[in-house]
């Protein structure tokens, strides 16, 4: 069962890998269900123990730790750092998989849980996010935009995670991630009005979000806080979710974030989007580790790699971590692989000064829309003639929001100054008096 | 009315948003059971419980990641950074984050996060614990920066930051924790946010200072009116904004100053008190503007620190200098 590399949902049921054994953790928790069992088992042995279900922490890990100490007596143990080190990525690096690159499907039964209206909901969303990458693009050239992250490659990993959540659900973005924002509840327009730098874009219909983040990582300390105030506020049914990148792994908050999220036993879903690039650093630079997925393990907290170009797999993880975050078990960590097919942002990065034509192909290949496109052909739910007609609505759709965002008045210095302060210092005051002042001549 | 130190004042402070208020949440490195590590918020969570005054995981970014995410979702936070010079780690979270985001929604949302750290020197710390490191925070537009110098305002000045829609970083003064007593009214007051206080009148000279070297510029005004030199002394209390009125009036009657702080001379709150003065008050001022403050080497933390930090026979020394200009 094992196709290209990939696990199936099945085969990962069925893999044990020994070194996790005596814990009776399974190496992907790729059935929720599965993975609640275990932590309700862990929970009756006393590993975690909750005093009532609002408490804070988990309490009893320091004293179970102790005790495993306290209990040793003499038993020979021979440590083999090169063993564990070669071992130590084992349960992480079988990615979670549906659909393979050729269209070909991996595993029927979870593709059977979707309906074709669902599964061509997916494709219209992938083929929307990659118009929107297209027209952003034009509009860059054109001077249309500020700061833009183009997000072509990403389809699958951005909208098969987006729709995994509800709209009471938090979502906490980065700077790549405005197509996840729109799908949640804000518009194009608002989007474009974030990108050219104006407060507008930040004001979104639905409340539950904040902006792009630029400072990689803060947004994940940031997802600590909702995701424990959610928990103290008793929300039923609500989590907060987050996306980084590979690079943003490697930033002090990523680690804070999750293990606060871990310490308080949090509802929160991490995301990092491994396209395999930070601007021009690869992957393979930011760490020694084989996998961004184990780094969740460190933390107490279970995560998954997933085939980040197969919208499925993505949906069907992150549906899975919704509900098991949401149930009152704690944050998990999902690491999609996918791939930046164009440059960092719109301001002036060449991708062709540090990576090949030849490393880029496969990655083209796999595409995420090429395999959906096969699947649903197949069924005989979607033809070319659709996707065209859907590339036209959607561009007079965009064109139409640039204008909405053009119309808007520009940002005034004034305006800086009102909203820096809740209640503005008398210095403020005055300033906003000089420039309103300057401003209306 | 009690008698109360700085210390005490501050944990009534505490106390009385604690109960008026169930959003508001304190937590930050051993605030819980052990109450600080200077007793600050002791009882607090016997008191409230473990879901309003708890611990986190020692990381400052966290801790300001978790007010930032808290005050989305309803919540009135104080967290506590340890030590003032441990705020460098939460850095991004106070300046990059939170003085910000009230701008970044539009004014649609309030972010009123008050964070409390200890700072100042005299207490024969180690390094990084006694640091005075405001011109850090009073540079950052959409941040207020309040530090009380004795126990009355300590109550006030922090049930006023728990209260503001705005972040507000709360400074309390190390040396002042237990080394001086005030009458504290038991009830609720409030001191407000963005006002100097005149804690001494006089005719000939004003000194203004904040934190602790209020009280050494009190003691120099002592030994000056022995000499008949005739100084007011006026306690900043809020750092970001500065209270220029107060300043301004006490100057139009003295007609001379002298600016204290305790912290390294180069931009510091002193520099920004001084040139607001000589833009608007210089031809008012019959000397030129005198300014004490420490010399610019970090701070010299444990051996040298008693001849670092500027004392009352140095601030006597400025003010009898501009005095007899």
């Amino acid at each position: 069962m094992k196709e290209n590399g990939f696990h199936t949902f099945k085969i990962a049921k069925a893999d044990n890998h020994k070194r996790y054994q005596r814990f009776r953790v399974k190496p992907l928790f790729t059935s929720m269900k599965g993975l609640a069992t275990v932590v309700k088992k862990w929970y009756f042995r006393g590993v975690v123990r909750k005093r009532n279900v609002n408490s804070l922490y988990v309490n009893n890990f320091i004293s179970s730790e102790r005790k495993v100490l306290l209990m040793a007596n003499g038993s020979k143990q021979i440590v083999d750092f090169a063993k564990i080190k070669a071992t130590m990525a084992d349960p992480y690096k079988h990615p979670v998989q549906v659909i393979d690159r050729e269209g070909k499907v991996v595993d029927p039964d979870t593709l059977a849980k979707y309906s074709d209206d669902q599964l061509v909901d997916f494709m219209k969303k992938m083929v929307w996010e990659r118009t929107l990458h297209e027209q952003t693009m034009n509009f860059s050239r054109q001077g249309r935009l500020g700061f833009y992250a183009p997000t072509a490659g990403e389809e699958a990993s951005e909208m098969g995670s987006v729709t995994a959540f509800k709209q009471q659900d938090f979502l906490l973005p980065a700077y790549r991630d405005l197509p996840q924002m729109i799908q949640h509840g804000t518009t194009v327009a608002k989007g474009f009005l974030w990108s050219k730098g104006h407060v507008e874009g930040n004001q979104h219909e639905n409340p539950n979000m904040l902006f792009p983040q630029i400072i990689i990582g803060a947004q994940y300390v940031e997802t600590a806080g909702v995701a424990l105030g959610i928990k103290k506020n008793g929300d039923e049914d609500r989590v907060a979710f987050v996306y980084t990148g590979d690079g943003g792994t490697s930033q002090g908050d990523w680690y804070e974030g999750v293990n606060f999220t871990s310490a308080f036993q949090a509802p929160a879903v991490f995301f990092v989007q491994n396209n395999g690039w930070a601007i021009s650093v690869p992957r393979y630079k930011q760490t020694g580790a084989e996998t961004l997925a184990q780094k969740a393990v460190a933390m107490g907290v279970p995560s998954v790699q997933v085939d980040g170009m197969d919208i499925v797999a993505v949906h069907e993880v992150s549906k899975a971590a919704r509900d098991f975050a949401a149930a009152g078990n704690g944050p998990v960590v999902i690491e999609t692989l996918t791939y930046r097919y164009g440059a960092h942002s719109s301001a002036g990065d060449d991708p062709s000064r540090y990576r090949t034509k030849e490393e880029e192909k496969p990655w083209f290949d796999a595409d995420p829309l090429i395999r959906m496109r096969k699947v649903l052909t197949d069924k005989g739910v979607w033809s070319q003639d659709q996707e065209d007609k859907l590339v036209d609505e959607y561009k007079d759709e965009f064109k139409q929001a640039m204008k909405e965002a053009e119309a808007a008045p520009a940002q005034k210095v004034s305006d800086f100054l009102k909203w820096t302060y809740n209640v503005p210092t008398p210095a403020v005051k005055k300033q906003i008096a000089e420039f309103e002042a300057k401003e209306s001549k | 009315m009690a008698k109360m130190t700085y210390i005490k004042a501050i944990t009534s402070g505490l106390d009385q948003v604690l109960n008026d208020d169930p959003k508001t949440l304190i937590f930050g490195e051993d605030v819980g059971k052990n109450g600080g590590v200077f007793r600050t918020t002791i009882g607090l969570q016997d008191k409230y419980g473990e879901d309003r005054v708890f611990d986190t995981p020692l990381a400052e970014s966290g801790i300001l990641g978790l007010a930032i995410g808290l005050s989305l979702t309803g919540w009135r936070p104080i967290p506590e950074i340890q030590f003032m010079g441990f705020t460098f780690e939460a850095m991004d979270g106070i300046v990059g984050q939170l003085a910000r985001d009230h701008y970044r929604f539009g004014g649609q949302k309030n972010f009123p996060v008050t964070v409390r750290t200890p700072f100042g020197g005299g207490t024969h710390t180690a390094e990084m614990h006694a640091d005075n490191l405001e011109n850090y925070f009073t540079s950052t537009p959409g941040l207020r920066v309040v530090t009380p110098a004795n126990p009355y305002d300590a109550k006030g000045l922090i049930i006023s930051a728990v209260e503001s829609d705005d972040p507000v970083l709360f400074m309390e003064n190390l040396k002042l924790y237990r080394s001086m007593k005030d009458e504290v009214p038991d009830e609720k007051y409030t001191v407000p946010l963005d006002s100097a206080k005149v804690v001494r009148e006089g005719s000939d000279i004003t000194i203004v200072a904040y934190s602790a070297e209020v009280n050494e510029s009190l003691t120099a005004a002592d030994a000056l009116a022995k000499d008949n030199i005739s100084a007011e002394v006026i306690d900043l209390r809020s750092l970001s904004p500065i209270d220029t009125d107060t300043i301004f009036a006490s100057i139009d009657k003295t007609h001379k100053v002298v600016v204290v702080q305790e912290a390294q001379r180069m931009a510091g709150v002193g520099a920004v008190v001084a040139s607001d003065i000589a833009e608007e008050k210089i031809m008012s001022l019959d000397a030129p503007i005198g300014r004490v403050a420490a010399p610019d080497s970090i701070y010299p933390f444990a051996q040298a620190e008693n001849d670092w930090i500027p004392n009352a026979d140095d601030i006597e020394a400025k003010a009898r200098e501009i005095a007899n200009y």
